[in-house]
């Protein structure tokens, strides 16, 4: 009843039948449509989500438990939480000097230095990772000085953390230029006139403005650097017990036909994807909200 | 000079031109250091090897076979999403019904989720004895472990971009618009295509690009949910990896500079699409 008063079609002096039958097909529009979305959702989103699930406790509670007691398992979860710890300090540094640089300067090519920053989610993981066992790989532009010097970056932690810096490395920056350029340089500039030292005025004012796109990106540069799963595999060659992140450990479970140590361990990412999915729509209502104000 | 001046000096330098040091310099050693350097690297390695050795390399047939198994399945798939993506995007935007906030929440499923779970729980879903898969399997379509299997996972992680390129665009066009077309005589259709299409057409390209970009590099879903044999569903990036564990350092920087080139292309060709949509900004 009610869209029927704001349907302009109802005011139109035509035969009220024609607008029916119109409201009638838009309704049928609109069945089809939605039915589309559930259908196509379903088959490439939800029944496969689903099946994580499922498939996780197939083989009872047990056998579901026992994954967790693997030692491979443990080394493979500590290793993914490793990469998130360090990956994900360091790219918000990096992504709030970025921003901030970037917001508050106008320069020629600057356009070009934003798309620099975003190339990472254009470069193919595994490229990412080729690009690091060439430059500190053994027959690689480093790799005769670091084996001199008795350090191991590929096939070892620190070139799994170089390739899971690489492919996070835009998020952060990506999320918070635009809450700067929204802002302004003029609460920055009044507290500086007020007497605020530079640290202070970050501090403040500019940290408190930006927290909601910092988060924003801070969780979505989290869910890649523990999901990473490409770049790693490249520079880690995925040594069992050794040199495995969660997504590598599924894997290998996989080819091993140990599905539901795979299952298992896929839960715990798709976990890990549910958290981050609302996560991200909280930070989104409440800057939505903002907003509105 | 003592040492308290020379901080004192500093510090004055720094109010000076506040805050700009630092952050610059920062921000330009970080770049250098994850970026520029690994980048160059890449490019180096491929200039070791004369050119007619990288045209052979390069456009050796397994190359080839893999090049088109990638560009051909992400640019379909890219455009499927491009045209349910619009769908979608205008199903959230303009209706009213249950559960539509989760199943938009959800529709970032594909960012959120580790490829390589994607992977196993399409592979899993799409074999021969999998819920879907089964279906499929008495008509003689198998998708696990064959191109089809690539086209799926494609589709999976390219889904979300349209969606989130078209709806904060269509959620600025009013409503009124379409109604004024509709009670000018216009059909379903001709409002959809004179009227909604034109302002639409920058961002669902922008979105089809980032898909068919996101698809082109991806590895972790499909290296899981193909077979990888070559000729039949070995995609690029796999032949690239497969290169480097053979040793064969020439065969992986040469195929993976060509992927680096096709990212720069699409990456410039956003760009251009990005700056056509901001044409109606005033």
């Amino acid at each position: 009843m009610t869209s029927e008063v704001f349907n302009p079609l109802s005011r139109k002096p035509s035969p009220k039948t024609d607008s029916q039958e119109l409201a009638k097909k838009g309704e049928w529009t609109k069945l089809v449509l939605i039915g589309i979305v559930v259908v196509y959702l379903a088959l490439v989103l939800f029944i496969p989500a689903l099946n994580v699930f499922v498939q996780a406790f197939d083989g009872g509670i047990e056998g579901f438990i026992n994954t967790f007691r693997q030692r491979e398992f443990v080394n493979a979860l500590r290793l993914t939480l490793l990469m998130a710890a360090i990956a994900v300090p360091l790219n918000t540094i990096f992504g709030i000097c970025a921003a901030l640089a970037l917001a508050r300067k106008r320069f020629p090519g600057r356009t070009l230095l934003i798309s620099i920053i975003d190339l990472p989610f254009s470069i193919s993981p595994v490229v990412a990772g080729l690009m690091i066992v060439l430059l500190y790989g053994r027959n690689g532009w480093f790799g005769p000085l670091l084996d001199a010097a008795g350090i191991r970056i590929i096939f070892a932690i620190p070139g799994m953390l170089l390739a899971t810096i690489f492919v996070t490395l835009p998020f952060v920056a990506r999320e918070v230029l635009p809450v700067l350029e929204e802002m302004g340089p003029e609460l920055e500039e009044a507290a500086k006139t007020l007497g605020a030292s530079d640290w202070q005025v970050f501090w403040r004012v500019t940290l408190p403005s930006i927290r909601w796109g910092l988060l924003y990106g801070l969780i979505l540069t989290n869910a890649r650097a523990m999901g990473e799963f490409g770049a790693i595999v490249v520079v880690s060659g995925s040594i069992r017990g050794k040199t495995q992140t969660l997504p590598l450990f599924v894997e290998e479970a996989y080819k091993q036909y140990h599905t539901q140590s795979a299952y298992a361990a896929a839960v715990l990412l798709a976990l890990l994807a549910v958290v981050t999915l609302v996560l991200k729509e909280i930070l989104e209502r409440k800057t939505a909200i903002k907003d509105t104000e | 000079m003592t040492s308290s001046s020379n901080a004192e000096s500093f510090l004055s330098k720094l109010r000076q031109v506040p805050r700009l040091p630092f952050i610059w310099q920062f921000t330009w050693v970080y770049l250098t250091i994850m970026l520029f350097v690994p980048a160059i690297a890449l490019l180096l390695k491929a200039s070791t090897l004369s050119p007619p050795e990288i045209w052979r390399i390069a456009t050796s047939p397994i190359a080839l076979s893999a090049y088109d198994v990638t560009f051909v399945t992400a640019l379909v798939t890219a455009t499927i999403n491009g045209v349910v993506g619009v769908i979608i995007a205008w199903v959230m935007v303009r209706y009213e019904f249950p559960f539509r906030r989760i199943l938009d929440a959800a529709i970032d499923l594909p960012f959120a989720l580790p490829t390589a779970v994607a992977g196993l729980t399409l592979a899993t879903i799409y074999s021969d004895s999998g819920w879907i898969g089964s279906l499929l399997a008495p008509f003689g379509i198998r998708v696990s472990f064959t191109r089809l299997g690539v086209a799926v996972a494609m589709l999976f992680i390219s889904l979300p971009f349209v969606v989130r390129t078209v709806q904060p665009v269509l959620k600025e066009l009013e409503p009124e618009l379409e109604e004024a077309a509709w009670s000018l005589g216009a059909s379903q259709f001709q409002t959809f295509w004179r009227v909604l299409l034109p302002p639409l057409l920058p961002s669902i390209l922008t979105g089809v690009a980032l898909g068919f970009s996101r698809a082109v590099g991806e590895y972790g879903s499909v290296v899981i949910v193909a077979a990888n044999v070559p000729f039949q569903d070995l995609i690029a990036p796999v032949l690239i990896f497969q290169r480097l564990e053979q040793y064969d350092y020439a065969g992986a920087t040469v195929i993976g500079s060509v992927m680096l080139g096709a990212s720069l292309v699409i990456l410039l060709a956003i760009n251009l699409l990005q700056a056509w949509g901001r044409r109606y900004d005033i």
